[in-house]
């Protein structure tokens, strides 16, 4: 429970932490994505369903704020983080290759999702230059980000699990 | 058995699909209603005004310190050659001050001879803090804290340093987002003070990269446009006031068509500075109506 209150704090949180102070430490004018960042990594640790939900939230809090319609950036990053919920198997504490990975590819994802639906249909051919300037600058600067943000919540998945373990064995002796 | 049935004695799960499917709809739902009515911008911003803005307010000051202090640390050399170079703006500046002052005496007298006693652009401003950006790479607009309950309505002009940077287009009761001129798809009608050329100004993400602005549809068979010169609102533009600064005219190419004209054009401030901005509580409706 405490745990799932955690995860729905954390959204607003780093909501805040990339539009007020991120926004002050642009590297070449891009800010890293941090909502793809943590419903991607949600979806990782808790499956479909609680990466799906998170997601949802973590778009519509950007498209309430900045969105000229809302729901575009929800539905994009709640796909992400339900393709990225099913590889919640492979989920091993120890390897940090796959989550990386993960978001390197949800990220280019996310990019050329709002590419295509904001900027393609309106007739912006130029995608070179989107890529080069844009998402892959954004890519690298999230994944950056992502070395120190992924430990962390890693460090708080781990220290619940390990406590509801505990709880449980406390349990069966009694 | 569809997998949504209850059964006895079983707890009620909704599959990881359902879920998605209904968010889904959800999503293309609220779309499909918010792409050109403005139903749920009520409760959503009075919503997120009340909950979020409040943190908004105290953590860009975190994050303006954070700037401040790597800004400190950018070399002394720099500060004095930017010194050198604002102290030959200055001069600059105050030998056409004193020429326009001049021509300002002037002006009054001949206005009073015309008996033209108002001053043509002179609005009503309040000031705002930016309190928010977009986290976002793709667009560039920007939250500022005040609201409804502080006068500002839809469609406001802002302006920075001297010159336009956008207009409101979403707007609660404590905070308003600016979407500025740069971003892309927004397009401002303007006019060459020069020869009251009138010309769209279009944001372009390629360009606002380099602090520029396109613009098209500039008829102009003789060439009186040319570098430098002052572009400002037009008075034909239905949301913008007419006299807002631009910018000032970078390149001008001519079109396939060879009758109109196209190019780019510096802005007048620069995006990535502003801290706080002045909203025009004067409507261009309610004055022109």
């Amino acid at each position: 429970m405490i745990q799932r209150i955690l995860v729905a704090i954390s959204i607003p949180f780093f909501f805040l932490l990339q539009s007020c102070v991120f926004t002050y430490l642009k590297l070449g004018d891009i800010v890293p994505n941090f909502m793809v960042l943590i419903a991607c990594i949600y979806g990782f640790f808790y499956g479909e369903k609680t990466g799906a939900i998170c997601g949802f939230f973590c778009g519509l809090l950007i498209d309430i704020f900045f969105s000229p319609m809302l729901g575009l950036n929800a539905l994009i990053i709640m796909l992400i983080a339900y393709i990225n919920g099913g590889f919640s198997d492979l989920f091993y504490a120890e390897d940090i290759r796959l989550p990386l990975i993960l978001i390197t590819l949800s990220d280019v994802s996310y990019g050329l999702m709002y590419y295509i639906i904001v900027f393609l249909l309106r007739g912006r051919l130029g995608i070179g230059y989107y890529m080069l300037n844009v998402i892959f600058p954004e890519v690298f600067y999230t994944l950056l980000v992502s070395l120190v943000i992924y430990p962390i919540l890693l460090a708080i998945d781990t220290f619940f699990k390990n406590y509801r373990i505990r709880k449980e064995r406390e349990k069966q002796d009694v | 058995m569809s997998p949504i049935v209850k059964s006895k004695g079983e707890r009620f799960t909704l599959p990881g699909k359902y879920l998605l499917l209904i968010l889904t709809c959800i999503c293309i739902l609220l779309m499909v209603l918010t792409y050109g009515t403005t139903v749920f911008d009520v409760p959503t911003s009075t919503v997120a005004g009340k909950i979020l803005v409040p943190f908004e307010r105290g953590i860009s000051r975190a994050g303006e310190w954070l700037r401040n202090r790597r800004d400190e640390l950018n070399s002394v050399q720099s500060l004095l050659e930017e010194n050198e170079r604002l102290k030959e703006q200055i001069a600059r500046l105050t030998e056409e001050n004193t020429i326009l002052t001049q021509e300002r005496y002037e002006l009054i007298d001949m206005q009073n001879l015309l008996e033209l006693s108002e001053t043509y652009y002179s609005y009503n401003k309040v000031g705002a803090r930016i309190i928010a950006k977009d986290p976002g790479n793709w667009y560039d607009s920007f939250i500022i804290d005040k609201g409804t309950d502080d006068g500002l309505a839809l469609d406001m002009n802002v302006i920075a340093g001297g010159g336009l940077i956008g207009r409101i287009t979403k707007i609660g009761p404590n905070w308003a987002r600016v979407t500025s001129i740069i971003s892309d798809g927004m397009n401002v009608s303007g006019q060459v003070v020069s020869s009251d050329l009138t010309l769209i100004v279009s944001g372009d993400l390629e360009m606002a990269d380099k602090g520029l602005l396109s613009f098209s549809q500039l008829t102009d068979p003789d060439g009186a446009v040319i570098k430098g010169d002052k572009v400002v609102t037009s008075n034909i533009s239905d949301k913008y006031l007419p006299g807002l600064l631009i910018g000032y005219i970078d390149t001008v190419t001519n079109d396939a068509n060879n009758l109109t004209k196209s190019g780019t054009i510096t802005c007048a401030t620069d995006f990535d500075y502003l801290e706080t901005v002045l909203v025009i509580t004067d409507m261009k409706n309610n004055d022109y109506e």
